[in-house]
């Protein structure tokens, strides 16, 4: 399924002014990761962690300070105008709340036709034909064109949202919190319409979410952000069975488990997540950390490779595990 | 149908009992039930969860506990705090229930709580409505009951505003502020929905320890089945405004009945799912039916039931006894038994 190198991401900073200080904290530092055709890689945290952010940079919805990034063998991010126009195609964005993402006052079928349009993709005549066939591709009947997004339920705006996504034939969808704003039973109907999309087109998802389970049921592999870095990265089975990194394990022990080999026993964290200081140069979870030593409160844990596949930001990996039923 | 709760106190009543409770709101200048005769018994100090997806009526049932109900809306069925019945009684008499007897904290404390003015002049306010002491005591009352929520270093705590604070020490400042009345019973309505994973454990582990220091009994109304029937003692597991299910926690959690309540806990991913990556979730089709359109008098779960059989469109079941629960499913009802082939049910 899986296969060649579709998008490949360096070293991606962002950073945004802190408040009225005139600082600036950086929302992503140093990240880097690789995409590859038909495979979803999943980016989990929680508020604050720089998730979303990477899904924007990706999409170019905001300008990365540095890094670069490699799509379909090209620079990315040196994209402009008409060029980054004509590619921008092959990326596209599924938001967390449809909601929000759809506009109320535009009926269906013009906004799932709108990329189509705007691309010049589709000749007028054949444009309603596109529009019902993409409506029919993620399960809604195509006399939904003619009616307004507040005509449907939460999980049928998400499938318009997700048909609007897919009217360009992207190569790699961005899908940020696709289903957090829904009930458990209708999020699992969109995240099946999610698996059968990549099985039937061969699409990549980069998928953020703040939903351990769920990424594991769905990520060929994932990455766990804390504060803007990426602290471990891996295939999600190995990731959850064996956690190399003290942060991924308590956000695993915090999942409430009922069964066999699920979490026992929950690791507590202290305190809220805070960044470094010039006072505090080490580790930037050092300070809620259960296995903190004096090294990690002086010396930043450079992200490196435990074992093949896996790689985790800290001087003591797999050292702090998850108690299990 | 309700089972006997033994109350945890000495006293002849349970702390709330709520019978055939109904509440009609206005759809379209219709009125139609988003609670439609729920009964519930709560002892001292139990945790009793309410779980469902929107529009199953949880909310509007914490609601009507406290006769806190959207214009238009029209309540019916009885509600007993401590064997005294709450009909009837006037906005006197609940503004000393409200707060006192019954607080209620919400999913967005950041909306709930005033930004313009300091968390210690909140819960001063709490307090003086209370009439605890003269303005020194009530300091250091408000001062411990920051402490008591954990709330990191509260006498700065005190002095803040709650837009510095960050969403886990807003909750635990609005939770102190519904302390300061002392209530037998807190309705919490989704208190960690908005809260990141580590930092929601944390709030409920703090409801966890207030119940059992204080005996505080709590109403955790939710959407989050497993999580809810780790910390419950028993659960009412709602669907278009009915109880589906309830029963003990564990056996909710572990022996589900109601075809609901199975496939609501089996569509959720699970972590020890990471072998079936990739694989469809068992979803259950369509969604919870709006309020206009409910089917009336047969099963309301029918159009989505993956075990539906004859009798389910001809009329609706009852709660029937099923294991240690209770459901209100057919598949359960004694008349029928013998047709059910499947005696694991």
């Amino acid at each position: 399924m899986t296969g060649r190198e579709l998008l490949e991401a360096r070293d991606l900073r962002k950073t945004y002014p802190a408040g009225r200080t005139g600082k600036r904290v950086a929302a992503v530092d140093r990240v880097s990761f690789r995409i590859d055709t038909g495979e979803t890689v999943a980016f989990v945290g929680e508020s604050g962690s720089g998730k979303t952010t990477i899904g924007r940079l990706v999409a170019r919805l905001e300008t990365a300070d540095a890094g670069s990034i490699r799509f379909d063998g090209e620079d990315w991010l040196a994209l402009s105008g008409e060029a980054l126009r004509r590619k921008r195609r092959h990326v596209q964005i599924v938001f967390q709340d449809p909601q929000t993402s759809l506009n109320p006052r535009m009926r269906v079928g013009d906004q799932v036709a709108e990329p189509l349009r705007v691309q010049k993709l589709v000749g007028r005549r054949e444009l309603e034909d596109r529009v019902a066939a993409l409506l029919r591709e993620v399960g809604l009947d195509p006399a939904a064109s003619a009616r307004f997004p507040s005509e449907f339920s939460g999980g049928q705006r998400q499938r318009i949202a997700i048909a609007r996504a897919l009217a360009t034939r992207p190569r790699l969808l961005v899908c940020d919190e696709p289903v957090s704003a829904l009930d458990a039973s209708v999020a699992a109907q969109i995240i099946n319409l999610l698996l059968d999309l990549q099985r039937d087109l061969g699409l990549a998802y980069l998928f953020i979410s703040h939903d351990l389970p769920l990424v594991s049921r769905v990520a060929d592999r994932v990455a766990v952000l804390y504060l803007g870095r990426i602290v471990e990265e891996g295939p999600a089975a190995t990731l959850i069975a064996r956690p190399l990194h003290p942060y991924t394990a308590a956000l695993i022990s915090s999942v409430p488990g009922h069964g066999p080999g699920e979490p026992a026993a929950r690791i507590a964290l202290a305190g809220e997540p805070g960044r470094g200081t010039a006072e505090n140069p080490g580790c930037d979870f050092a300070p809620r950390c259960p296995i903190a030593r004096p090294r990690c409160r002086v010396e930043v844990p450079p992200l490196a490779k435990i074992f093949p596949g896996s790689r985790a930001a800290c001087f003591y990996p797999g050292e702090l595990r998850v108690p299990t039923l | 149908m309700i089972p006997d709760v033994p109350a945890a106190g000495p006293d002849a009543y349970p702390l709330l009992r709520a019978v055939d409770l109904r509440v009609e709101v206005p759809v379209d200048g219709i009125l139609r039930p988003a609670v439609d005769g729920i009964s519930l018994t709560m002892g001292r100090g139990e945790c009793l969860a309410v779980v469902g997806e929107s529009g199953c009526g949880k909310t509007m049932l914490g609601r009507a506990l406290l006769d806190l109900l959207p214009e238009g809306a029209r309540r019916s069925g009885s509600v007993h705090l401590d064997g005294h019945d709450l009909s009837g009684i006037t906005d006197a008499e609940w503004s000393g229930i409200r707060g006192r007897r019954i607080a209620l904290v919400f999913q967005e404390p950041g909306a709930a709580l005033d930004p313009v003015r300091t968390i210690g002049a909140q819960i001063d306010e709490a307090l003086r409505r209370g009439d605890r002491g003269n303005s020194g005591a009530r300091r250091r009352r408000a001062a411990s009951l920051l402490a008591e929520v954990a709330f990191p270093d509260p006498e700065r705590g005190l002095a803040e505003y709650a837009h510095r604070l960050s969403g886990g020490q807003r909750q635990r400042a609005f939770l102190a502020i519904a302390l300061a009345g002392d209530p037998a019973l807190l309705i919490a309505d989704e208190p960690t929905a908005s809260l990141d994973a580590t930092v929601a454990a944390d709030v409920l582990d703090l409801l966890d320890r207030l119940r059992r220091e204080r005996g505080l009994s709590l109403l955790l109304i939710t959407h989050d089945l497993a999580s809810a029937a780790r910390r419950a003692d028993r659960v009412l597991v709602l669907y278009a405004g009915r109880i589906a299910e309830e029963g003990p926690a564990r056996s909710v959690l572990l022996e589900p009945r109601h075809p609901y309540t199975r496939a609501l806990l089996a569509c959720v991913p699970r972590l020890s799912d990471a072998a079936s990556l990739g694989r469809r979730l068992p979803a259950i089709p369509g969604s919870v039916p709006d309020l206009a359109f409910r089917p009336r008098g047969v099963c309301a779960f029918v159009p989505r039931c993956p075990d539906r059989f004859a009798p389910c469109d001809l009329e609706e079941p009852l709660l029937y006894p099923a294991g240690s629960s209770l459901a209100r499913c057919f598949l359960f009802a004694p008349s029928l038994l013998p047709a059910v082939a499947d005696p694991a049910r």
